[in-house]
C-alpha cells in the first residue's frame, strides 16, 4: 500500500543486518572465522579498551562484542553495557587496595630509583613504529617460537612480586596532600544505580571516568595539558597488573577472594596548594587518581589529570572546561554521545516539516514588512 | 534469549515506576533516574524503551510509532525488540486499540481516552538547555520557577524574525508551574497534551530523566497576549487547507513531498493509522 510514508521498515531492517554480517565473511574461500581467544590476546589493548568502556569485566564477552562489532570499540563496549542492564548487582566489595595488585608493569616518573625498581613490563612506548613485514606472513609455527623462546629466558624467581606504593613515600616525607577522604564507611557512588547529578562528589566523578570513552578523556586531559588548565602532572606511578577481588562470604561476612581483575591505576603529583587549602598550614603537592579495567595506561593517565582538574572544580569555580564537573562527566560516555550523534541518522521528517513552517513563516513576515517599507517611500 | 521478562533486572524496573509515581505526583518535573543502557543507540528511544518495559506486562497491547508510523525503521526496532523480551504482550499499529502507545515525534491524531497511556521519547528533557548549559542552574531556575530567560529568548525571535521561531519542542507549562520540553512533537500535538485523558510520561534515557503530565492537567504553551501560540500551517497561497493525497484528510498534520512525476508538491497525513483510518471510513460510504 502506497499510503504510509515510510513503509517497508522490518524488511529494510532484516536485510541491513544480513549485509553486516556478509561484510564479516566475505573474505573468501581461505577465511578463517576470528576466534574470541585469539582477539583476547592478540588484540589485547583493543580488548582491554572495550572492557574498560563496556564497565562489565567479563573478557569473554569482551571479546565476542569486538568480534561482533567488526572492531568498532564504541559499538563493542555498547554491547557490553546493553548486556550488564540485564544483571541484578548481588554484591558489593570493600575498597580495594591496589598495594595487593599482582604488577605485570609499573613505573614513575617522579623518581629514579623507588622501592622495588621501574619494572617496564610490556609497552610499546619506546618501540619505533615502522612496520613490521615479517608481521605480514607469520605462521603458526613461528608465532608459537616467539612465546617459547620468550619463557625460555625468563627464571621463575624473576616473576615479580608485589611492590609498595611510590606515593606512600613521599607521603612519609610530608611532600603530598592527603588524598581528598570520603567517609570510609559510605558506599561509593555508583553511577549504574543512580543518577549523576550536580553537584556531584568525586567518588561519582572517578566512576563516570572510569568507564568513559578513552578518547573524550584524552581530549579534554589535553586540553588541561595545553594551557587550558594547570595541572603540570608527574606520574608518581602507573601500575598495571592483576588485582584479587574480594567479597565478603555469605555466611561469616569475611572478606574472601573470588578472582582477579587486570586494572591500570595511575597516581599523579600536581602542583602544590597553598597553605591556607592544607590542613598542615604547609604547601603541599596535590594528587590525581585514575584507575579502569583492563591495559589502557593513555586512559589511566588522563583520568588522573582529569581528577585533579575536577577538584580545582569542585573547590572553586571552574576556569576551564577540564576543570567544570558538569561539563566533563557529561561528555566522556562514549556510549550516550555515539548513541545521540547516529540517532541524527533516523528520520526527522515531522520536526523538519515544523521547522519549514517556522522559516517560511519568518520569511513571509520580512518580506511583508519589506513591502511595507518600500510603499513609505 | 535469556534476559528477563522486559530485559531490565527486575530492580531497575521499580526504580523506573518509582519514578513515575513521583512525575505523575510532581506534574512537569524532571525525576532524575539511573538509566540503563539498553541493546540500541542513546537517542533512539531508550528512555521511552525503559519506561514501556517496565510498565508492559502480559495481555497489554502496544502500539509503537515514530515519525507518525509504525512501519519505519526505528518503530519496527523498537516493537521487535519489546515483541521479543516481552513474551504474552499484543502489539497492534490500531491507536484504538493500544491501551500503551510508546512514540517518537507524534501525539496521535486520534483523541486518547483514559485507559490508555502514552510515552514520548525525548532527546532534550530540559527547555532552559537553550538558555543556560549547565544543569546545576537550570535546577535553581525550575525550582524558583523562574523561566524569565525563557521568555526574553521568545521575545528576541520576535524582534528578530517578528516570529517565535520555536518549530517543535515548544516550552509547555505544566499545571501552572514546571516548563516542560514536550519532546520533539510538532506544535500541532501541543494542545492534546492540555487536560488529555490518557496519562502521558515522558523519558529521556541519556539525559536521566522522566517526568509527566497526567490527566486532565494544563499543559500550557508559553505565549505572550499579543503573539499567542499557533500551530503549523498547512494552508496554501490562497488560504485553502491542504488535504492528505491518500485519504483527502484536512485535520491531521501533513509530510509534503515532491512528486517527482508531476513536479507538484503534495501533502500526506503523518499518522499513518489515522491515515488509513480515515481511508476505510471513505471507501465505507462510498461503497456503502
Amino acid at each position: 500500500m502506497a499510503y504510509v510514508a515510510i513503509k517497508g521498515g522490518a524488511q529494510a531492517i532484516a536485510n541491513s543486518e544480513a549485509l553486516f554480517d556478509y561484510l564479516r565473511t566475505r573474505e573468501g574461500e581461505t577465511a578463517q572465522p576470528l576466534q574470541t581467544s585469539s582477539i583476547t590476546h592478540q588484540l589485547r589493548l583493543l580488548h582491554s579498551r572495550v572492557l574498560s568502556e563496556g564497565g562489565v569485566y567479563h573478557p569473554e564477552a569482551a571479546s565476542l562484542a569486538i568480534k561482533q562489532a567488526q572492531g568498532d570499540t564504541l559499538e563493542a563496549a555498547f554491547i557490553l553495557r546493553a548486556y550488564r542492564s540485564t544483571l541484578p548487582r548481588i554484591a558489593q566489595t570493600t575498597a580495594h587496595n591496589t598495594l595487593n595488585m599482582r604488577l605485570t608493569r609499573r613505573i614513575s616518573s617522579a623518581f629514579k630509583d623507588i622501592p622495588g625498581g621501574q619494572m617496564l613490563g610490556a609497552t610499546s612506548d619506546y618501540q619505533l613504529r615502522l612496520l613490521r613485514e615479517q608481521l605480514r606472513d607469520e605462521n603458526p609455527e613461528n608465532f608459537r617460537a616467539v612465546c617459547r623462546n620468550w619463557f625460555a629466558d625468563i627464571a621463575e624467581s624473576d616473576v615479580p612480586d608485589c611492590f609498595p606504593k611510590v606515593l606512600a613515600e613521599l607521603q612519609a616525607q610530608g611532600l603530598v596532600a592527603e588524598p581528598p577522604q570520603a567517609d570510609p564507611s559510605a558506599d561509593a557512588f555508583d553511577i549504574t544505580r543512580e543518577p549523576l547529578s550536580f553537584p556531584t562528589t568525586r567518588s561519582a566523578a572517578l566512576a563516570t571516568m572510569a568507564r568513559a570513552e578513552q578518547g573524550a578523556l584524552l581530549a579534554l586531559a589535553y586540553s588541561n595539558m595545553r594551557g587550558y588548565g594547570d595541572v603540570h602532572p608527574t606520574v608518581a606511578e602507573l601500575r598495571v597488573g592483576f588485582l584479587p577481588v574480594l567479597l565478603p562470604h555469605p555466611i561469616t561476612g569475611k572478606a574472601m577472594e573470588v578472582g582477579e581483575i587486570e586494572v591500570t591505576e595511575c597516581e599523579v603529583v600536581a602542583m602544590y596548594q597553598s597553605p591556607d587549602q592544607t590542613s598542615s598550614g604547609k604547601p603541599l603537592f596535590t594528587l590525581g587518581y585514575g584507575a579502569c579495567f583492563g591495559h589502557n595506561e593513555v586512559k589511566a593517565i588522563s583520568m588522573a589529570i582529569l581528577d585533579r582538574a575536577l577538584q580545582n572544580g569542585f573547590e572553586a569555580s571552574p576556569q576551564n572546561p577540564s576543570e567544570d564537573p558538569e561539563f566533563v562527566l557529561l561528555h566522556i560516555d562514549g556510549i550516550d554521545s555515539m548513541g545521540f550523534c547516529t540517532h541524527y541518522k533516523m528520520p526527522h521528517y515531522v520536526t523538519f516539516q515544523s521547522d519549514m513552517d517556522r522559516l517560511r513563516r519568518a520569511q513571509k513576515k520580512i518580506d511583508s514588512s519589506e513591502t511595507a517599507d518600500n510603499s513609505h517611500d | 534469549m535469556t534476559e528477563p521478562f522486559g530485559y531490565l533486572d527486575e530492580h531497575a524496573k521499580k526504580e523506573i515506576r518509582r519514578a513515575c509515581l513521583k512525575a505523575v505526583a510532581i506534574p512537569g518535573y524532571q525525576v532524575p533516574y539511573a538509566s540503563r543502557e539498553m541493546p540500541m543507540g542513546r537517542g533512539f528511544g531508550t528512555g521511552g524503551l525503559q519506561l514501556t518495559l517496565s510498565l508492559i506486562g502480559a495481555g497489554d497491547t502496544l502500539k509503537v510509532i515514530d515519525q507518525g508510523a509504525d512501519d519505519s525503521v526505528n518503530a519496527v526496532s523498537l516493537r521487535n525488540f519489546i515483541e521479543l523480551t516481552c513474551p504474552g504482550i499484543s502489539t497492534t499499529t490500531r491507536t484504538t486499540d493500544a491501551d500503551i502507545i510508546q512514540s517518537r515525534h507524534r501525539i496521535p491524531e486520534l483523541a486518547l481516552r483514559e485507559d490508555q497511556y502514552l510515552i514520548l521519547q525525548v532527546p532534550y528533557p530540559d527547555p532552559l538547555v537553550i538558555v543556560e548549559p549547565s544543569e546545576e542552574k537550570r535546577r535553581i531556575s525550575h525550582g524558583e520557577g523562574d523561566y524569565s530567560r525563557l521568555l526574553v529568548k521568545l521575545y528576541e525571535d520576535i524582534v528578530q524574525f517578528k516570529e517565535i521561531t520555536i518549530s517543535h519542542r515548544y516550552p509547555t507549562r505544566i499545571n501552572n508551574h514546571y516548563v516542560i520540553d514536550p519532546s520533539p512533537i510538532p506544535r500541532w500535538d501541543l494542545p492534546k497534551m492540555h487536560h488529555s485523558k490518557a496519562l502521558i510520561l515522558l523519558g529521556a534515557g541519556r539525559e536521566k530523566k522522566i517526568y509527566a503530565v497526567p490527566p486532565y492537567t494544563s499543559a500550557e504553551p508559553l505565549a505572550f497576549s499579543d503573539v499567542p501560540f499557533r500551530i503549523e500551517n498547512f494552508c496554501d497561497a490562497l488560504g485553502k487547507r491542504q488535504a492528505c493525497e491518500n485519504c483527502g484528510s484536512t485535520q491531521s498534520f501533513l509530510d509534503e513531498y515532491f512528486d517527482t512525476h508531476s513536479g507538484r508538491k503534495i501533502y500526506r497525513c503523518s499518522d499513518a493509522d489515522w491515515c488509513l483510518e480515515q481511508l476505510q471510513r471513505r471507501d465505507a460510504l462510498r461503497h456503502g
